[in-house]
């Protein structure tokens, strides 16, 4: 039997094997990715509940797992209303383009090493972070329709705020990973998470979050970029309830509601998958020969392991922090972005830059 | 009065002591014992002086204590209680000398604020505000509670008899010598 | 308000001599002589004095249209006269102002006369004691019936009660407990036990209802009202013993239990029994009318009506009320009805169009529907009411506006004697058209035979008859309780009326569908409103000249008949 799928997966054409095979994966990436949305918005219920002595949803299935299927059902079967004075083409595709992004992002992402022979990315294209950062910004235009098209006043301002806002930190974003690349010398993840392997000083791993005071800085301009880019507290201007009554998607009820905050999650877990990648090393762990590609299916699966499991600790401190920080001001954020977060993303490629023409001079 | 605000020093300006305490507080009550009741399994002892839903009741006798005077439909701030007097060729009391009850007395308990005013303005203690919280039904006409309803869930509430009381002292003075 | 009615065209009467006196350090200018009860000049009353002074003093046993007993005690004042000296001259005090010597005791105000100088004091802790006695000592055997008693709300006990009371009784023994809930008449229900023996009911009866029915049987404690044995308490004025008593022992059968008064809505209106037009108060709460009151107005009906008046109300909330606009039959709506009814006049020739209007209509309809006559040189009438008539209230003319009929030109001065006119007019197939409003004209002459006759027969009416099942269009009206307007009563008194209730279904105001008709015929604009209307009417019908609907007032205008 194994034997019979094996002779016919060996019979493929090169060409009909990459399209089989990257078929599932791709089936397989978004799978998981939207097992992980529904059950990132239970992490964050039941840990929010936590925090704040509550015990949070247990009512579904066993310790509450099935809430979001029951969400789900809820979404799609309540009566789902278009007011009269929106815009329906782009009411209707702004809650679509809040997801799309996200997923088309999983394509260049490297979540494990190898399984069999395939790789465990979709699409290694060797211009990997410019098509991220190309496609994330897309996400902002489902806020902006979404704000424009509903024809009332507190979406408009959630939208309006949410353009300025996603505009100026993406600019931030753009320019903190740079002097990552200028480590790495190319483009391309894989190349990103091949330059993370092994140790230094002996124990610590090798990853740019750890490496020196540049790549460091880098990551911390990502990270805080990564929230105001994801609309997280403490950027959640865009949707601060106190304020706009919930901002951009005010006008919207069940299922085109649910996928903006579907969207939300997935850019979520696709920023965290982004820091992974770039800043800790991806799918490898310095110890035990880890950081090489994996020779046998278990080490496969234990690389795609080691991802979700950094992946789930960023989603984790996402949440965590949503429940611990009051919200910025509107002109802080601006402040921020602008004045200090651009300047130091300059002066840091800068830096790097030297740095490494110096090191190379010696 | 101007209030002076001081400049925030550097480890301020990182957000740093913040992200720390916030860490400290948040963990803190991560790991404290919870406070969610188990509603429908884990109920709420209902404190003494709570007020629930009003309901009518009877004297000890099992008598309608309600004369109708109106004064709890007069006094509802939400207008939930209707009471429909019994007029001239009405039923009359049940209980001698009070000489009438309601021919029906309504309240609508989606419109009850449960403010407590009309257990307050009774003067005959034949209204009060009882430990039920949760009301349910499936059409609003349900939720409109009638005379008999109200009985029923009110229960005996003993106190002082003061028709019967006069009816006795009525009946003591049938035999002064003076008749009228 | 003057006293006198105006009908009767008096010599002006002397100028009465004022006099000054002090109430409670102020000093106040009160006629020396005042209308007593039954209108004749009797010396002015310190209570009075405290009337025109604006101080209130409490009493029970007291009302002005009745003759003074001075037995509740409740109205007791402390007073001073300028004291005189030996020489029977005024002693003056060191700065020139007349000393006061104050009376040791204190008197009733409703029976002691004022003189010149006196000074009255009601509001001193002694006045205050007194009070507080008197309360207490009417309270010992007064029942706790507040919940259960129709007064409550409206009763002089309780308010006093709250001025002068005590939170609580200081009397242990046993009240005295008497009959409750006694036959007294066919309207009237006593309660012994909350009687105050203030008398008010008995001098009613006996001195303005002339039927000396009530009386106070047994001694002491035990007095009570009561008529004599065997006799029940039945005249036409029973109700009026009601309105007087200060508490709850007299209470009205029909009334009895229906409503609290506290809920009622009091709108000022007419009623339309007779022709005197007694003024009332209609207590109305959500859309239902509970009772009549009578309204003070001396000039028609002091405080007082009768109760077969005051009973006729319930034909407002009758359940086959006419509710709906029919045009043949059909349901249909105002617009379609008034705008069919207006082609078919419009095109009908001079004098084949007849109008029975009713003087039970108000004066702003039967001028609308007098400019439709002039308009078709129709031929108008009206149906004649009449029945027995007493001496204090009751009319023989059982049409509240029957002088309104005839000022604007419906009918002359002989009521319905166009009758058979109208009816001959149909047997010969000279009049084409009738327009009826509010009138059973099958039992007056116009049988319905001769209604089928008809081309087109408008009927306007409240309750459904033989005429309205006859009709081509059916305009359903309001009673007088559902609209605004004015009667002229027997003496030419034009006296306005408020609504207060709303017209089931789609019944509307009839002046103010007549209105659109009006417009709809003769294409001349008009007022919309009712105030409008009225100051239009005033200017075109010359008794009313210079009458305005503001003018009226509560009490109304008399006009020249």
């Amino acid at each position: 039997m194994i034997e019979s799928v094996n002779n016919w997966l060996n019979g493929l054409s090169d060409t009909q094997s990459l399209l089989l095979f990257t078929s599932i994966k791709a089936i397989g990436a978004f799978s998981v990715m939207m097992f992980m949305v529904a059950y990132t918005v239970v992490l964050e219920r039941r840990l929010c509940a936590w925090i704040q002595d509550r015990i949070g949803p247990n009512r579904v299935g066993p310790f509450g797992l099935l809430q979001p299927a029951a969400d789900g059902i809820k979404a799609f079967f309540k009566e789902e209303m278009t007011p009269a004075h929106v815009r329906k083409i782009f009411f209707t595709l702004a809650p679509m383009l809040a997801l799309i992004p996200a997923i088309l992002n999983l394509a260049v992402i490297p979540f494990g090493s190898t399984l069999g022979k395939q790789p465990m990315v979709l699409a290694d294209l060797n211009v990997g972070i410019l098509y991220t950062f190309g496609i994330v910004s897309l996400g902002v235009y489902s806020i902006v329709l979404a704000g424009y098209a509903a024809n009332s006043k507190y979406p408009f301002l959630g939208g309006i705020r949410s353009t300025a806002q996603l505009i100026s930190y993406e600019i931030a974003m753009g320019m903190s990973v740079i002097p990552i690349f200028l480590y790495v010398g190319n483009l391309n993840l894989s190349s990103v998470i091949t330059a993370q392997t092994g140790t230094q000083l002996g124990v610590l791993p090798n990853w740019f979050a750890l490496q020196n005071p540049m790549t460091f800085l880098a990551f911390c301009i990502f990270l805080v970029s990564a929230f105001a880019e994801t609309n997280r507290t403490p950027f959640d201007l865009p949707e601060a309830e106190q304020e706009l009554a919930g901002g951009y998607n005010v006008e919207y009820s069940a299922i085109k509601f649910a996928m903006f905050f579907m969207g939300e999650y997935a850019n979520m877990i696709l920023v965290s998958a982004m820091m992974v990648t770039l800043f800790f090393g991806g799918w490898t762990l310095p110890w035990f020969g880890l950081d090489q590609p994996a020779t046998t299916p278990i080490g496969g699966v234990l690389h795609i392991g080691i991802f979700l499991g950094k992946v789930f600790l960023f989603l984790v401190m996402f949440v965590w922090i949503r429940w611990m920080w009051p919200r910025f001001r509107y002109d802080q954020l601006m402040d921020l972005g602008w004045r200090r977060f651009i300047p130091v993303a300059l002066a840091n490629i800068l830096v790097t830059a030297v740095w490494l023409w110096w090191r190379s001079a010696q | 009065m101007i209030i002076k605000r001081k400049p925030l020093n550097l480890a301020e300006r990182l957000y740093l002591p913040a992200i720390i305490g916030g860490f400290k507080v948040t963990l803190r009550h991560l790991l404290k014992k919870k406070v969610t009741m188990q509603y429908p399994e884990e109920k709420w002892v209902v404190p003494e002086g709570y007020r629930g839903a009003p309901y009518l009741v009877k004297d000890q006798e099992g008598n309608t204590k309600c004369v109708s005077c109106q004064l709890c439909e007069f006094v509802c701030p939400p207008k939930a209680i209707k009471i429909t007097p019994p007029g001239p060729a009405g039923q009359l009391a049940d209980r001698a000398n009070a000489e009438k009850m309601p021919k029906e007395f309504e309240i609508n308990m989606l419109r009850c604020i449960f403010c407590g005013f009309c257990q307050e303005v009774c003067p005959e203690e034949a209204i009060f505000l009882q430990k039920d919280y949760s009301l349910t039904g499936t059409s609003r006409a349900e939720m409109i509670y009638n005379k008999e309803k109200l009985l029923a869930l009110g229960g005996v509430h003993a106190g002082v008899q003061k028709w019967k009381h006069k009816a006795d002292e009525a009946k003591e003075q049938e035999s002064f010598p003076v008749k009228a | 308000m003057s006293a006198a009615p105006a009908t009767e065209v008096k010599p002006a009467p002397p100028a009465i001599e004022k006099i000054k006196v002090k109430v409670d350090g102020r000093e106040v200018e009160v006629p020396k002589l005042t209308p007593d009860w039954q209108g004749k000049l009797a010396p002015t009353t310190m209570l009075q004095a405290c009337d025109i002074a604006k101080k209130d003093v409490p009493h029970y046993c007291y009302h002005p249209k009745l003759p003074v007993s001075g037995n509740c005690r409740m109205c007791l004042v402390e007073f001073g006269t300028p004291a005189l000296g030996p020489d029977r001259k005024p002693v003056m005090n060191p700065d020139g102002t007349p000393k006061i010597a104050k009376s040791p005791r204190p008197a009733i105000g409703c029976a002691t006369p004022i003189s010149p100088g006196m000074e009255i004091y009601t509001s001193t802790p002694g006045v205050k004691q007194m009070r507080e006695g008197v309360l207490e000592s009417l309270l010992i055997n007064h029942p706790l019936d507040c919940p259960i008693c129709d007064q409550a709300g409206e009763c002089k006990l309780q308010e006093y009660s709250v001025d002068y009371g005590q939170s609580a009784s200081r009397f242990v023994e046993a009240k005295v407990h008497k009959p409750k809930a006694v036959d007294l008449g066919p309207r009237i229900m006593l309660d012994a036990e909350r009687c105050i023996l203030c008398t008010r009911c008995i001098r009613f009866t006996k001195d303005v209802a002339g039927d000396d029915a009530l009386g106070i049987v047994n001694r002491g404690s035990y007095n009570t009202i009561s008529t004599f044995p065997g006799l029940p308490f039945d005249n036409n004025y029973t109700l009026n013993t009601v309105d007087i008593c200060p508490v709850g022992a007299l209470t009205s059968k029909d009334f009895r239990f229906q409503m609290r008064v506290w809920f009622l809505k009091e709108t000022k209106s007419v009623c339309t029994s007779c022709a005197t037009g007694c003024n009332v108060l209609i207590s109305s709460r959500e859309e239902k009318v509970y009772r009549y009151t009578p309204r003070d107005n001396d000039a028609v009906n002091a405080s007082w009506m009768c109760d077969a008046g005051r009973l006729n109300y319930k034909w407002i909330q009758r359940e086959d009320r006419l509710k709906a606009v029919l045009v043949r039959g059909q349901k249909s709506t105002w617009t379609n009805a008034l705008s069919e009814i207006a082609g078919k006049l419009k095109q009908a020739q001079v004098g084949s169009v007849a109008i029975i209007a009713s003087a039970r209509q108000s004066n702003e309809e039967l001028w609308l529907l007098a400019k439709l006559k002039a308009t078709f040189g129709a031929i108008s009438d009206s149906i004649e009411r009449t029945g027995d008539a007493d001496k204090l209230l009751v009319s023989a003319d059982k049409n509240p506006n029957t002088n309104g009929a005839r000022l604007t030109g419906i009918c002359f001065s002989e009521m319905g004697i166009n009758l058979p006119k109208i009816a001959d007019g149909i047997a010969k197939g000279k009049i084409k058209a009738l327009i009826v409003f509010g009138e059973e004209v099958t039992k007056h002459g116009i049988s319905a035979e001769l209604l089928g006759k008809l081309d087109t027969l408008i009927v306007s009416d409240i309750l459904p008859n033989a005429t309205t099942a006859k009709a081509h269009y059916v305009l359903p009206g309001c009673a007088h309780a559902e609209k605004r307007g004015s009667f002229t009563n027997m003496k030419g008194r034009v006296q306005k009326f408020m609504q207060a209730v709303q017209p089931p279904g789609e019944a509307r105001a009839e002046w103010d569908f007549l209105h659109d008709l009006v417009y709809n015929v003769t294409s001349k604009n008009g007022f919309l409103t009712i105030e409008g209307l009225f100051n239009e009417m005033a200017k075109d019908v010359p008794a009313f000249n210079g009458l305005t609907w503001a003018g009226l007032g509560d009490a109304g205008v008399t006009v020249k008949i």
